[in-house]
């Protein structure tokens, strides 16, 4: 693939002015599917669900198979519009968009056109510096998802090329919000850091909802990027391109700034900018054309004749909105304060998509500073190790239980990794690994003065260095009596006895 | 004045995913024009304060509660594709993109 | 009883339950029928393979004690538009040929349930789109009446089937008039219940808002005694109307019984007895009407004015629904894969398996309605005709405060020529012009026999239309004219079918 020419990013702004829009789409978590009884595996704790086994005949769009809506996905739906600021539509309509795809089952997609269930809304977003932007809300709206396709044969896995690909439409169907933005404008150098922290704030508030996992790395949460350029003083929006497959907060954030960039090498070489569908490429950092946009895409959506109206009470809607947690930002700033972290720290959790799990844990009970070290340190670490989401290694309960042994001084910091790793293989709660594994710190004297003992028979001399006053000689004591104990003994008692033993000896 | 035409036809063929030979795009250029022709009448009622009806009986609220029903099999799922590998269904390459 | 196959299914159902016959005995007397008869009408495109046993179980389940419904042991023809898991499905198109679904339709469900014996499944018009069943996928099926003529359509083999005592009774399905009018070519009983009286799950779709499943038959009891097990609610269709319906079977027969209709008000549609219809309809029609009179009924001229555009926004609803409705069957995951030499695409599989599956009729419907709906278009077309949906529905609504009932023949003309319309699609839609605003509207109709046409000797329908929600009023008035009509011939004109071999 030859690579673009890219403009310098702040000479790109200098000549032109980035305005970006974002569609972010909202796998939800109830049992069933949107509209068919099937169970839905954006629900369920497991990764891999084997190939078509979560249909109805609706999901693969057997003839005379029709769609009952999920009155929960309705109510979801409802609190999430709710969350954005959105004014809830009195009456909604399902509508056809219509299209042939193999991952589609019937070929077309229910979802909504002019009668969205929520629109007109605006979200409060923090960036890096605390500021605030209120990112416009133009609808958000309830469809069905696509299923799966295996791309076979080719070099690459993808489309071109292929000699066959394989469909599995367990995904077919599952209830999808897709919430559309405004355009955006205004945000001039931080556009591609706008769009991380939005994101990142609507991943919270479903969260927060209960209403998705928000899984990004499960496509449980998936965002295109619209981005396009003007030149300064110009009134009309440049065209814009749209930019799929940005699979990460940074993946956003690193794909606005690439368009930005190439885009203005096009318009400043006198160019014009196609409007397209694009594909963000996380390893090479670039975006790839898609098909063009032309009137092969024409959708010719009409109102779902199988479906009937949503017609959201006044009761109803008020009975959610009464439902409704915090605001993303209130609760970020409420949570910053109450746990003391410095801004660096806090946005770091945000950025590494950890807030609710350290939320969560310091719920819990777990003293919060103790909650930030294990899921931004080692569970952080083992979960890049392994190419999986922290969120997935352990519970709040887990490492409540775990602190707990470390308060109680039952494990040092190096044994509670070792126990930590054990947890997240499976071997069981932290009480019971250091019972089946005999990790305890030993704290019991006996057994410690023997080890010292030991130890200072290979080395005699360190007891008059530290009578001279050169207590760092302990240091070599210490290391010889964890070696011989594998690491279990309590590191400062071991001190206190060669201190002691020292003085006991003059 | 409706006037459908052969590149008209095509293109309607292609939205339907129909290879429709010369000589039926040919056939249907015609009757399409005839047809057309005859159903514009109702543009003379369907005025501005008439609001359409998708609906003949009207429902609202039709929902299911958020419980697990009746599944197909892979088996009985895959029981009617021309080519499978038996957990996934077959198609050979695809020329467009996912939307 | 000589042959039990000369009765009607209430009649059947009466001698089982007094034990004169077993379910096995009236089974199999129509599987020979069948079997006699299918060489030259071509009504069936698939056959049961278990006819026997169903009844056989039907029989011992009644001998201890059970009865399942009104119908129990009596056999039933289903229209091929019906998923059944123990028969070949095809809604009459090649692009389903030897297709079997893994699920039942409610209906086939509910039917099963009844102990009711299926018999096999209906040739129709493919995909439901025609009124002659000559663009059925595999064959055409004959009116018993002439052997020359159309048996109507799209439900052309359900009406021959019923009338030529193939089956006591049988489903169908109605979209534009796909019941109503073969019964009036065939000499046959028909009834398009109100919209989402009868559950779709299962009904192989042709155009959502219109289509609905009814019943066949030769006398209104029986139609009224199936309508009763196949109606209700269904939460797999979320169209289906919640609210329980009354008896059929009740009405129909409170009907009968009736000896004058005085105070029952009827209205005829000035716009559905006009232009088109034969001479020959016409005076049928109007001795029906005479009759209604004489007995004491209020006959009512009404001006529906937007019927007159019914035709038009059929033709552009229904087909931009089936293009959609359609879409699904693309080679990939059931039916038929055609593919093209060389390396051929999926987009160019379907492409050529789309082509060749479908017949003309449908192809040129999927084309009007994708245009229908295309961008630019959509307001001119589409919504256009769903506006007039609106306005019928209201001329509709005027009337019925006036009438308790209109009517208007059930097809403009008898049964045309077998050949006669195929070239012309214009003229074969247009056979629909009484039929299609009933369905636009939602609202019930039925079709009875009103007299052979004095110019050909070929049966005429009667058609009966009542509001939404109340079938029962046409079971009620459709059994007093039936006794009337039959009263005045001397005979009941769907129990004398001339023999076809």
């Amino acid at each position: 693939m030859a690579s673009a020419d890219l403009m310098d990013f702040d000479k790109a702004l200098e000549l032109f002015e980035p305005v970006v829009g974002f569609e972010v789409h909202v796998e939800l978590s109830t049992q069933t599917k949107m509209f068919s009884s099937a169970p839905n595996p954006a629900a369920m704790e497991a990764a891999g669900v084997d190939p078509n086994t979560c249909l109805t005949p609706l999901c693969i769009g057997l003839p005379g198979s029709l769609p009952v809506v999920n009155g929960t996905a309705v109510e979801y739906s409802i609190s999430l519009g709710l969350a954005l600021g959105c004014d809830i539509a009195p009456v909604s309509r399902f509508a056809r968009k219509n299209y042939f795809y193999p991952d589609l089952g019937k070929n077309y997609q229910i979802s909504q056109y002019d009668e969205p269930i929520a629109f007109e809304g605006s979200v409060a977003v923090e960036l890096d510096d605390g500021s605030l932007v209120d990112v416009p809300i133009e609808r958000a709206h309830m469809e069905e998802d696509a299923g799966k396709l295996t791309h076979v044969g080719g070099a690459t896995g993808r489309i071109q090329g292929a000699e066959y690909s394989l469909v599995d439409y367990n995904r077919a169907g599952v209830p999808l919000v897709e919430i559309v933005t405004k355009p955006i404008e205004g945000l001039e150098h931080r556009v591609g850091e706008l769009g991380r922290a939005y994101v990142s704030t609507v991943r919270d508030m479903v969260r927060a909802l209960g209403i998705s996992h928000a899984r990004m790395e499960r496509g449980n949460l998936r965002c295109d990027a619209n981005v396009s350029l003007r030149p300064r003083g110009q009134k009309e929006y440049g065209t814009r391109t749209e930019t799929k497959n940005v699979n990460s907060f940074r993946s956003i954030e690193r794909a606005v700034r690439y368009e930005v960039q190439r885009q203005a090498a096009i318009l400043a070489a006198g160019g014009s900018i196609t409007q397209e569908t694009r594909h963000w490429h996380e390893d090479t950092g670039v975006t790839s054309p898609g098909r063009p946009k032309s009137d092969a895409d024409d959708y010719r959506y009409f109102p779902e004749p199988d479906l009937l109206p949503v017609e959201a009470s006044s009761e109803l809607v008020e009975s959610l909105r009464a439902a409704l947690p915090e605001q993303p930002v209130e609760m970020r700033r409420r949570l910053k304060g109450n746990w003391k972290f410095s801004d660096v720290d806090f946005q770091a959790i945000v950025n590494a998509g950890l807030l609710p799990e350290v939320h969560a844990t310091i719920e819990a009970g777990v003293d919060p500073a103790a909650a930030r070290k294990w899921w931004m340190g080692e569970l952080s670490r083992i979960a890049n190790d392994r190419g999986v989401e922290p969120g997935s290694l352990a519970t709040p309960e887990g490492i409540k239980g775990l602190q707990h042994l470390i308060d109680q001084g039952r494990l040092n910091d190096k044994l509670a990794r070792t126990v930590l790793l054990a947890m997240v293989d499976g071997e069981g709660s932290p009480e019971e690994i250091v019972a089946a594994r005999g990790l305890e710190v030993v704290s019991d004297d006996g057994a410690l003065i023997a080890a010292i003992d030991e130890a200072l028979a290979a080395d005699p001399g360190v007891l008059d260095k530290i009578r001279e006053g050169k207590v760092q000689a302990a240091g070599a004591i210490i290391g010889a009596v964890m070696k011989a104990m594998r690491g279990s003994a309590d590191a400062a008692r071991v001190r206190e006895l060669i201190i002691e033993r020292a003085h006991q000896s003059s | 004045m409706s006037q459908i035409t052969p590149e008209d036809v095509s293109h309607l063929a292609g939205l339907a995913r129909i290879a429709l030979s010369e000589e039926e795009i040919s056939k249907l250029t015609g009757e399409l024009g005839a047809i057309v022709s005859a159903v514009e009448s109702i543009k003379e009622v369907a005025t501005q304060d008439v609001v359409p009806t998708s609906h003949p009986i009207p429902l609202g609220n039709v929902f299911r509660e958020d419980v697990i029903g009746e599944t197909l099999t892979t088996q009985e799922a895959l029981s009617g594709a021309p080519d499978h590998d038996g957990s996934r269904f077959r198609v050979t390459a695809i020329l467009g993109e996912e939307q | 009883m000589s042959d039990i196959t000369h009765v009607s299914a209430a009649e059947i159902a009466r001698s089982l339950a007094q034990g004169e016959i077993s379910s096995v005995e009236v089974t199999t007397a129509y599987l020979a029928r069948m079997e006699a008869t299918e060489g030259v009408l071509g009504s069936f495109l698939a056959r049961s393979s278990n006819a026997l046993e169903v009844a056989a179980a039907s029989d011992q389940a009644r001998s201890r004690g059970e009865t399942p419904s009104a119908l129990a042991g009596v056999p039933i023809a289903i229209k091929d538009v019906l998923c059944t898991t123990d028969m070949v499905t095809t809604a009459g198109s090649r692009i389903l040929e030897g297709w079997i679904p893994p699920y039942d339709a409610t209906v086939v469900t509910k039917l099963r349930q009844a102990g009711m014996v299926a018999l096999g499944k209906t040739n129709m018009d493919e995909f439901a789109m025609g009124s002659s069943t000559e663009h059925s996928g595999y064959h055409v099926t004959k009116n018993p009446w002439d052997i020359t003529r159309a048996p109507g359509g799209s439900g052309g083999g359900s009406a021959a089937a019923v009338a030529a005592r193939q089956a006591p009774v049988a489903i169908g399905s109605d979209t534009g008039g796909s019941i109503r009018q073969p019964a009036a070519f065939t000499g046959t009983v028909g009834v398009k219940p109100t919209y989402g009286g009868v559950s779709r799950y299962g009904v192989i779709a042709l155009a959502s808002s219109l289509d609905q499943v009814g019943p066949v038959s030769r006398t209104v009891e029986d139609a009224a005694l199936l309508h009763d097990v196949i109606a209700g609610h269904d939460p797999h269709d979320s169209t289906s109307i919640p609210t329980p319906w009354p008896s059929m079977a009740d009405a129909a027969r409170k009907g009968s019984q009736a000896e004058s209709l005085a105070g029952v008000r009827v209205g005829i549609v000035k716009q559905l007895v006009g232009e088109g219809i034969s001479p020959a309809v016409k005076q049928r029609f109007d001795q029906a009407v005479d009759l209604i009179s004489a007995h004491g009924g209020e006959v009512v001229e009404i001006d529906a004015p937007h019927c007159e555009y019914a035709v038009a926004a059929y033709y552009l609803v229904l087909p931009a629904e089936a293009s959609s409705n359609l879409a699904k069957f693309d080679s990939v995951r059931f039916g038929l894969r055609v593919t093209p030499e060389g390396n051929p695409t999926v987009e160019d599989v379907m492409s050529a398996t789309r082509d060749q599956g479908f017949g003309d009729e449908v192809k040129r419907r999927i084309i009007l309605g994708t245009y229908a709906l295309s961008a630019g278009y959509y307001d001119a077309y589409y919504g256009s005709a769903q506006k007039v949906r609106t306005l019928i529905q209201r001329d509709f609504a005027q009337a019925f405060e006036k009438v308790d009932v209109l009517l208007s023949p059930a097809a403009p003309t008898s049964a045309f020529p077998l050949g006669e319309k195929l070239e012309d699609p214009l003229a074969m839609w247009a056979g629909d012009l009484t039929t299609i605003p009933v369905n636009l509207a939602g609202i019930p109709g039925m079709s009875i026999p009103m007299g052979l046409a004095k110019d050909d000797g070929l049966p005429t329908g009667l058609q009966l239309m009542a509001p939404a929600y109340q079938d029962a009023r046409l079971y009620e008035l459709g059994a007093t004219l039936e006794r009337l009509i039959t009263d005045r011939d001397g005979v009941m004109l769907s129990m004398t079918t001339p023999e076809v071999i």
